[in-house]
């Protein structure tokens, strides 16, 4: 009977401080979401207040609107995001097969110079990219950035796609081996199909990485048409005269929080174990 | 023999697969970095291009620097502070939700949520909310009577720090937790209830058998927490903007500001360079502790 009362009390406990911490974290999110649906005019009130009096898009309009127009932010945005994840299936996924399923020689020491950029901060290394860049004709191309981004996720996926390579059972190597595939048809035939979840990891952290990324996109991509979301939001903070427009900020923090929170709603279980499987290395 | 020829010229397919990857971070990463050394010795001008030849002179300079130093010395204390902050925190918040009920999963979920948010968003979200006009935080604190005024965040060194530190913790708490959800997960059962068999209480079991069996995933975490906090710059570029009286500029902030503000590329790079070493050693220091840990 005390036990079970003991335990009773403390499963209460772990619940009202459970309910607190969310009531702490989602305060900014849930605040902010108002912020922006308030009247444009209500969202410069001073005192502020908690909740909308009424509802109304103009702080979206305004941010949609905002210099070049919110579509060609986007579209930076997501071509770059989109471009990153390319690039990164298209070396990782090679370099993952050769490393976890070929006894090439000095193997260990190839997989740590793909880690360099862990050793090597890559705000560190931001201006001699903008004079290789500016020789290899990239600068300010999203191209450029999304080889910046590739670079920055290069150690974590390829670290990603050798585990998933060397997870696959031998049996189905040597079964296409029998049948007389190459090495190449037993990646596409074989392997890539065991590895998709691998794959998804990759692509879900390429993508979030990318559109959240802002020193180099500040640097890189520093004309105004050329921004992607997080400079343009920061440079819209500004605004065109000078003072805040607060409720359109809002409106822009809403937009740029939207595509991370729904992958991450969706596709948690894989960000969760990629993340501890790039992290407990 | 068919199985033979295929495993002896192996090797070399092998490599043909892993060689993209390779070239590829040899021009983005290792020429720009010895490119990045050797700039460090010249005078270097964004338009201009490649001046005089230097030496060391802008690494004396950087001796000579007292903002550099100014700017070292806060990162450090930043990193200093901000990293047990986050390291107790998600440590406790892993140990509120580290069991399987359905409010703790939730809550879990919830704490990770902002993980995937960008820094530069949460630093313009958590800017607004410290506004002493329109800031809902302030107005919280003022509310639940917490405090008498709204106090002006980003108007001195400390308070500035405080407030970034707030805005940085609540966006990546979730990271230290999911690590130490993982390691107190997988802490066999029986240890823990042995202990409780043995009269210990919840927080004397937490002491003495959790964290003492989670010890190598604090170690971890320590490092891989303080790394970017040693490069932080988002943060500080759209909360404080460096403020006040250049107080809050980090080191990477300072690299900035000479290499894209002022134009001067070769001392940037002699910056860079001496930034990069310190993460190196620091990265080496990680390495011999884990050795070190690995032979005991």
């Amino acid at each position: 009977m005390s036990i079970a009362g003991q335990t009773n009390r403390k499963r209460y406990l772990v619940t009202a401080i459970c309910l607190f911490v969310v009531a702490l974290m989602v305060f900014p999110l849930i605040v902010s979401l108002f912020a922006s649906v308030k009247p444009a005019a209500e969202a410069q009130a001073v005192p502020p207040s908690y909740l909308p009096t009424s509802l109304s898009l103009e702080s979206y309009l305004n941010f949609a609107n905002y210099q070049a127009g919110l579509g060609v932010y986007l579209t930076n945005s997501l071509v770059v995001a989109f471009l990153t994840i390319f690039f990164c299936l298209l070396l990782a996924v090679p370099a993952g097969y050769g490393l976890a399923r070929f006894p090439i020689p000095g193997k260990e020491f190839l997989f740590l110079l793909l880690l360099a950029s862990l050793m090597i901060p890559y705000q560190a290394l931001l201006t001699p990219l903008l004079l290789v860049f500016n020789k290899l004709g990239l600068q300010q191309t999203q191209v450029g950035l999304a080889l910046i981004h590739t670079a920055l996720q290069m150690p974590f996926s390829v670290y990603l796609m050798r585990t998933s390579f060397e997870a696959v059972p031998k049996d189905l190597e040597e079964a296409a081996m029998i049948d007389g595939c190459n090495s190449m048809e037993a990646l596409f035939r074989i392997f890539l199909p065991a590895v998709v979840p691998g794959m998804t990891t990759v692509a879900l952290f390429a993508f979030i990485m990318s559109w959240n990324e802002f020193i180099a996109a500040l640097i890189f991509m520093n004309s105004e048409s050329k921004f992607t979301i997080p400079v343009m939001l920061v440079a819209s903070r500004t605004g065109s005269y000078g003072a805040i427009d607060w409720g359109m900020l809002q409106a822009g923090v809403i937009i740029s929080i939207l595509p991370c929170a729904l992958l991450y709603v969706f596709l948690q279980k894989y960000y969760v174990s990629g993340f501890l499987n790039g992290a407990v290395k | 023999m068919a199985a033979r020829s295929y495993v002896s010229r192996s090797w070399l397919t092998g490599l043909l697969y892993v060689a993209p990857a390779l070239i590829f971070i040899g021009v983005i990463v290792l020429y720009p970095f010895a490119q990045l050394v050797y700039m460090s010795m010249f005078r270097w001008n964004l338009l201009e291009g490649q001046g005089a030849f230097r030496g060391f002179g802008n690494y004396v300079r950087a001796w000579e620097d007292e903002q550099f130093w100014t700017s070292l010395w806060f990162t450090l204390k930043y990193t200093l502070v901000i990293t047990p902050i986050l390291l107790v925190l998600g440590y406790l918040a892993a140990l509120l939700t580290m069991g399987r009920s359905r409010i703790q999963n939730f809550t879990r979920g919830v704490i990770f949520l902002p993980v995937v948010i960008g820094l530069g968003s949460s630093s313009i979200l958590w800017f607004w909310l410290f506004d002493q006009q329109v800031g809902l935080f302030n107005k919280l604190l003022m509310d639940v009577g917490l405090i008498d005024n709204a106090p002006v965040w980003f108007a001195d060194q400390n308070m500035a720090m405080l407030g970034v530190i707030i805005s940085v913790t609540w966006k990546i708490v979730g990271l230290g937790m999911i690590l130490f959800v993982a390691a107190l997960q997988s802490i066999p059962n029986d240890i823990t209830e042995a202990g409780m068999i043995d009269g210990a209480g919840y927080w004397r079991r937490v002491w003495s058998i959790m964290v003492p069996l989670t010890l190598p995933t604090i170690t971890l975490f320590i490092i891989v927490s303080a790394v970017p906090s040693l490069l932080a710059f988002d943060q500080f570029y759209i909360m404080t903007q460096g403020g006040p009286r250049n107080q809050t500029i980090t080191s990477v902030y300072w690299i900035y500001t000479n290499s894209f503000r002022s134009f001067r590329l070769g001392y940037g790079a002699a910056l860079s360079v001496i930034l990069v070493a310190m993460i190196f050693a620091m990265a080496s220091l990680q390495i011999l502790i884990t050795r070190w840990k690995g032979r005991r």
